[in-house]
């Protein structure tokens, strides 16, 4: 009864039943060309991010002598640590501030809307708002960033982590009212006017009803968004100036700038800041490439 | 249930629902549709970034306007934009429809090729300058020649690399949107096209193609107007060099604004970005005709 992100999805994944009917024909319409793009294409995306890898376990001295696809004979932590001392753990917080700081109100409130947009469709108003949302999906975030920068500046925030969560919060909203709103609508009507009939007001009804049953494309939306917030680079660099308010791409940046002939430790700080992302990746693989799509595939 | 005569007027609880979309319509327009109008109003004055706002009437925009750097930067952001267009659809395309399959093993190249999507750009645009390093990279320790150049040091090379680096972090991406439409396809159509004696290759030009054809527009409008707003990785990867053969729009206007304290400049440059934009993603959607789902609900 309920259509999650991952059901919808699953025709796709069906593997199991589609493979024992169907190989046959499928052995005898071998895609070469395919085959070929997708081998060579594995390579291209391996290679830098397998050398990236070993790199960065390599000691600084040893790295220009050594074959740059071996992996070292005696791996060392030596880089990490010095990222680490460079003030890393900092910077982590900060984009996990920032990330959560933006994630859980944009959600939030992008789903109130996309209940009250489905609920109240019949109200000018409402249509309105959604018009609005979705030219907002058109607004580059590039194309704003000197108003918001002069904004940041008159409310007295710059330099702070909430100048970053604010206008992160902002441009988060569009495509989660839009994907939530979907999923909202797919919620059988029946249901809403059984708990309309028992007395629940709007707000139960959101609660206890549409949140529940939308649960899976809100976890989607969530991942979607914290993965952006969590990469953003340009609005960091705009809005603070300080060390200590930089969150974990801008960090990298300057680090690159102080260390940049140091090829093995701006590598093991492109891994140490990519790595909750690629263990988010590990855990919820499905959740995270629905959640890229979810805006276009429906 | 049959409570309902008791209950109070409906109308009542309805009234709340604005209020629940307050939140979001407040933030919303606070920090990006203020920010929108905000631009344009902010392209006719003069400011540092620091002191006061002058208005300042057309002097930004005359200043813009007649600069050569303004059509250099709309051509290099054109060039971006049609090479990697045409570098990345194709092979999104030929991807998209390998990871359709449905060995296993594919599921398992798969796992490995949204590793990119999950990147930040800055951190892919810096393993890319220090692999392609003349130096100290992937080529020269390998002493290849030809992988050992200065990738990034020479106009054509280093817009190339742009391409290329712009491709490895979006293809997977794009084919993730061509395989589920690849899998939208129905089989009875590969499988009547098999009784009548077609070959592979046929059944992709005269089925696959043709099908995909609103997957292609809804990915080329991405594509398009996502290039628009390459920012992060041109900006560390090249800065927008060497000299100026990197130089985009999006960071043309962060140069002008945020390095050379021009903000009415960049303004208009910002305005430009939205016009371009704006008017590419209504030419693919006149072209297309309507986005997938859309046209999907015409056609029933």
């Amino acid at each position: 009864m309920t259509t999650t992100p991952t059901e919808t999805r699953r025709p796709q994944k069906g593997t199991h039943r589609a493979r024992q009917r169907p190989s046959r024909p499928a052995a005898r319409r071998r895609n070469w060309a395919g085959g070929l793009a997708g081998w060579l294409w594995f390579v291209v995306v391996a290679v830098p991010l397998y050398w990236t890898l070993i790199t960065s376990f390599k000691a600084q001295s040893r790295y220009y002598a050594s074959n740059p696809l071996v992996p070292s004979a005696d791996p060392t932590l030596e880089n990490y640590r010095l990222v680490l001392e460079s003030d890393f753990l900092r910077y982590f917080v900060n984009s996990v501030v920032v990330t959560a700081g933006a994630v859980v109100p944009a959600v939030l409130f992008s789903f109130m809307a996309a209940y009250a947009i489905v609920r109240g469709w019949r109200m000018r108003t409402l249509r309105a708002m959604n018009g609005l949302f979705l030219m907002g999906l058109a607004i580059p975030l590039q194309a704003t960033v000197i108003p918001v920068y002069l904004i940041i500046i008159r409310l007295r925030l710059y330099d702070s982590l909430p100048a970053l969560i604010l206008p992160s919060t902002a441009f988060a909203i569009p495509l989660s009212v839009l994907v939530l709103a979907n999923f909202v609508r797919d919620v059988p009507k029946e249901l809403f006017d059984s708990m309309r009939v028992d007395g629940a007001t709007e707000w139960t009804t959101l609660w206890r009803l549409a949140a529940p049953l939308t649960r899976p494309a809100i976890l989607t939306v969530t991942i979607f968004n914290a993965l952006t917030i969590w990469n953003g680079f340009l609005l960091p660099l705009v809005l603070t100036q300080s060390p200590d308010q930089r969150t974990l791409p801008l960090a990298l940046w300057t680090f690159q700038g102080q260390y940049g002939v140091n090829v093995p430790a701006v590598l093991a700080a492109v891994v140490l800041t990519t790595l909750p992302v690629l263990v988010l990746y590990a855990f919820g693989r499905r959740q995270l490439l629905s959640g890229l799509t979810a805006g276009f595939s429906r | 249930m049959s409570a309902l005569t008791g209950r109070p007027p409906r109308r009542e609880p309805r009234s709340i629902l604005p209020w629940l979309a307050a939140p979001a319509l407040v933030v919303f327009a606070g920090f990006a549709v203020i920010p929108l109008v905000g631009v344009f109003a902010l392209s006719f004055t003069t400011w540092d970034g620091i002191g006061a706002i002058q208005p300042s009437g057309l002097t930004s925009w005359r200043a813009v306007l007649t600069d050569p750097g303004l059509p250099h930067a709309l051509w290099v952001t054109f060039l971006v934009m049609a090479v990697s267009w045409a570098v990345q659809t194709p092979l999104s395309i030929l991807i998209g429809t390998f990871l359709a399959g449905r060995q296993r093993y594919r599921a398992v190249l798969g796992v490995v090729y949204f590793v990119p999507v999950t990147l930040s750009s800055a951190a892919i645009a810096l393993a890319y300058k220090a692999l392609l390093d003349p130096n100290f990279g992937l080529g020269a320790g390998l002493r290849i020649q030809a992988l050992s150049q200065d990738w990034l040091g020479r106009p054509g090379l280093a817009f190339g690399v742009v391409v290329f680096v712009v491709s490895w972090q979006f293809v997977p991406f794009h084919s993730l949107i061509y395989q589920g439409g690849v899998q939208q396809i129905p089989k009875s159509l590969y499988e009547a096209a098999q009784l009548d004696g077609a070959g592979r290759v046929r059944q992709f030009f005269s089925i696959t193609l043709p099908q995909l054809k609103y997957t292609i527009i809804t990915s080329s409008t991405l594509m398009v107007v996502g290039s628009l707003t390459f920012f992060d990785l041109i900006f560390v990867l090249t800065e927008g060099g060497p000299g100026d053969a990197t130089r985009v729009l999006a960071l043309d206007m962060y140069k002008r604004g945020f390095q050379a304290s021009l903000m009415g400049p960049a303004s208009a440059i910002a305005v430009i970005l939205v016009l371009v934009g704006l008017a590419l993603a209504l030419l693919l959607r006149r072209l297309g005709g309507r986005d997938a789902g859309a046209s999907q609900l015409e056609g029933a």
